[in-house]
């Protein structure tokens, strides 16, 4: 195991806890836009609520996870920055509108006009990103950015990603998203009409996901991709698929019984063991047919550099991220919250 | 339009944007310490309105800022594959630190932000003194980045390719520090005045507000020391670049002609083609004195370097004049703050003084901009100084006038919207304190 394993493994965990945070303030997003009935107001504050003081900070995965990349792997880098060119520029556009909505919608006036186009553009952009994400990822999968770069313009920027599978493993980031969202939003709402509609929301996306990764998964044995060869026929195949099963079992029964903390575990867990799989089919090559993670890391004494720096970083990091969850999102109030904001503005007990 | 015409717009345009708002990101969170500090001191309600309402425009700012610069981290490879192909594993050290950093002030913005009746009164402020520090350090890490390029070390090449990597000294270039520095000071000074300015404008309709008068009181006690220091951390790196990028500097001055006893120039419209800069006003000695401290040194001109190697040389020269013009009004009206406090009168006093801190509003981000124009145009045709062309880095992709188009249209909504929220609703809005305090 070198030094290039580890870090292409620490690149893989940024990526993990982009689309276990961030990936969930996504799909936040995507049942802002699918709230209906007479509590759809409420869901929409319970979303707002849950997501405001910390989508920021899950954003901030996705840049570290371009950083590693681009320091410890820049080819891989510049052939992933040249070859999905649109999809990249798109889902940029994407993350913009969805970030900047979201805070002119929380900061505007309700009285305000526009206010409801900010609501808008939040719930779409958060809708269309995640399908862009995982078209990227699908491309990536298929093998299909082997082409030579430069080439005829069809061929080199827009078949390699224009695929059913690229566009099913879009619905399955999407529909795993949007999973994600809801199993945490039945742990953070404590009014149980709401609980049972984000558990509803749950459910349907747990099938979703389901039925996008049968698609994904029949079209890559179609397309014969090699990626869906090591997935059947390597050893560790069949014991990953058994856990990865039992998880997706174990977040449905728990919906299906009410247990959402458990819910809430499995789904992280079988949206994890998803994306690993993924690795390990694709392992060594960070680009199939092209770059290896042996073949494209930087220089060892970069390698070893950004090491130090990972764990000084996550010296300062993790007990910030600590902090910030228990602020937000722990069932005990702290002893300042609801405070009358009158007795709030009286710190010397006057 | 080129390709590379494209290419070079967009990213002007991103960061160009993008700087706007990390410069608030870094200055305005010592602006809310400052005065959330005075509310713990004295329990005064105006401070806390202050803090307050400063940190809703913060909060809009910031997420601007964060999306921008999520924009910038892709479009560098977007744009310039070959070039973080070439740098990252010199230069990826000061980015991942940034990542860590920026991770850090997004953590506790959203504690800050989201904290009022969280946290105790104490903790809470703890909160925002870590967004300025950790948004401060991340500033610093990305110029230590753009530095590389103006003064790239830490490498060898061999065969055409780097090698022999050392990227801490690849990140403690000799631009890092003056730079780091610059720029820094340039992100407490640009946030102070803009603040100041704002609310010297809301003090000439009523001298008597409190808030205001707090409010300008805080913004001045940052914007002051700042924008004093600014012209010493100018006077260096000035002298960094007339020793490393002699042709930027004969650029930023109009200096065709090498000679002992250069002149400084303010003002002048650089011609390339008959390489003078005629309608300038001219210092004798001055620049040869501020390059190298000798009235005498000699300063390069243009026309001892290949013309394929100049940089644009009247958008640079123009750009400088700018920079170091706006520079030194606020440096003035810091002096005139100074004068006032000394002589023991209210700044909210002197009108004359009031408007004119008002016009500089815009002041610090217009030098910014104008110093980033300095620094990256008068690069050119560098990406990374002496060893790649920009023009070397480009993607492959045809096309890029349309993802330029895209973004521009983006950006200026994105643009417009900021400008009316901030408009709408917090100036527009009354502070809670305002009716208790003005009669």
């Amino acid at each position: 195991m070198t030094l290039a394993y580890v870090l292409a493994g620490v690149t893989m965990l940024a990526l993990n806890a982009y689309v276990l945070l961030g990936g969930a303030d996504f799909g936040a997003g995507v049942w802002d836009l699918f709230a209906r009935g007479p509590r759809a107001a409420r869901q929409r504050a319970a979303i707002e609520e849950g997501i405001g003081p910390i989508w920021e900070a899950n954003h901030v995965w996705v840049i570290l996870v371009v950083v590693l990349l681009f320091t410890c792997f820049p080819p891989v880098y510049a052939h992933l920055s040249v070859a999905l060119h649109i999809p990249i520029s798109l889902l940029l556009v994407g993350i913009v509108l969805r970030g900047s909505a979201f805070t002119f919608r929380a900061y505007d006036s309700t009285k305000s006009p526009v206010q409801k186009y900010w609501g808008r553009i939040f719930s779409i952009s958060s809708t269309i990103t995640p399908i862009l994400l995982g078209v990227c990822v699908g491309a990536l999968v298929s093998g299909a950015l082997a082409l030579p770069v430069g080439g005829d313009f069809l061929a080199t920027y827009l078949r390699p990603w224009l695929t059913p599978f690229a566009f099913a493993i879009g619905g399955l980031t999407l529909a795993v998203f949007a999973f994600l969202a809801a199993v945490y939003l039945c742990v953070e709402v404590h009014e149980q009409e709401l609980q049972e509609d984000f558990r509803r929301m749950a459910i349907a996306a747990a099938i979703a996901v389901g039925a996008f990764a049968g698609i994904a998964l029949l079209l890559g044995s179609r397309d014969r991709l090699p990626v869906m060869g090591s997935l059947l026929t390597q050893p560790w195949a069949l014991p990953f698929q058994l856990v990865t099963a039992v998880l997706a079992v174990t977040a449905i029964g728990a919906l299906l019984t009410r247990r959402y903390r458990l819910a809430r575990l499995a789904a992280a867990a079988q949206v994890s063991a998803l994306m690993w799989g993924w690795a390990l089919a694709q392992a060594p090559y960070l680009v199939p047919g092209v770059h290896t993670i042996e073949s494209a890391a930087a220089p060892a004494i970069t390698l070893r550099l950004v090491s130090y720096g990972l764990v000084g970083g996550a010296c300062v990091l993790m007990p910030s991220l600590w902090y910030l969850f228990r602020v937000f999102k722990s069932d005990s109030m702290s002893a300042f919250e609801r405070v009358d904001t009158a007795e709030y503005r009286r710190p010397k007990g006057e | 339009m080129t390709d590379l015409l494209a290419a070079r717009t967009q990213m002007a345009l991103s960061l160009g944007f993008h700087i706007v708002f990390a410069v608030i990101g870094i200055g305005m969170p010592a602006l809310m310490v400052l005065a959330e500090r005075k509310w713990l001191k004295t329990g005064d309600p105006v401070w806390l309105d202050l803090a307050k309402r400063w940190s809703k425009g913060t909060a809009i700012l910031f997420a601007v800022g964060a999306v921008s610069g999520t924009v910038l981290s892709f479009e560098l490879g977007l744009l310039w594959p070959k070039f973080m192909e070439y740098a990252g594993p010199i230069i990826g050290m000061p980015f991942s630190l940034e990542g860590f950093a920026f991770f850090t002030e997004a953590i506790f913005l959203g504690i800050y932000l989201y904290g009022w009746t969280k946290l105790s009164p104490t903790a809470h402020w703890w909160a925002g003194v870590a967004v300025m520090v950790s948004g401060t350090v991340s500033g610093i890490f990305v110029v230590f980045a753009n530095a590389w390029m103006n003064a790239p070390t830490g490498f060898e090449i061999v065969n055409g390719l780097p090698t022999n990597i050392d990227p801490i000294a690849a990140m403690l270039n000799p631009a890092s520090f003056h730079q780091a520095l610059h720029m820094t000071l340039a992100a407490f000074a640009t946030t102070g005045i803009a603040v100041a300015g704002i609310h010297a404008w809301m003090l000439r309709k009523n001298p008597q507000d409190v808030f205001h008068r707090s409010a300008l009181h805080v913004a001045l006690l940052v914007a002051i020391p700042a924008s004093l220091l600014q012209p010493i951390s100018g006077d260096i790196s000035a002298k960094f670049v007339a020793k490393y990028q002699p042709a930027k500097l004969a650029a930023m001055e109009g200096q065709f002609e090498t000679e002992r006893g250069a002149p400084l120039r303010i003002g002048g419209i650089p011609n390339e083609a008959t390489r003078e800069t005629p309608y300038s006003l001219e210092i004798p000695k001055a620049l040869s004195f501020l390059a190298f401290a000798d009235l005498d040194a000699e300063v390069k001109g243009l026309e001892a370097f290949p013309e394929e190697d100049w940089p644009p040389v009247a958008i640079t020269h123009f750009a400088f004049q700018v920079m170091v013009g706006l520079g030194t009004l606020m440096m003035l009206a810091s002096l005139w703050v100074l004068v006032l406090w000394w002589r023991k009168r209210e700044v909210a006093e002197s009108r004359p003084l009031l408007t004119f801190l008002a016009l500089l509003t815009p002041a610090g981000f217009i030098a910014v901009e104008a110093g980033w124009v300095v620094t990256e145009v008068g690069r050119q045709p560098w990406i990374v100084y002496g060893f790649m062309r920009t023009k070397d880095a480009l993607t492959p992709m045809p096309g890029l006038v349309y993802p330029l188009i895209g973004i521009t249209l983006l950006y200026c909504f994105l643009g417009v919207v900021v400008a009316y929220l901030l408009w709408a609703q917090i100036l527009k809005t009354k502070p809670m304190t305002q009716e208790m305090r003005v009669p």
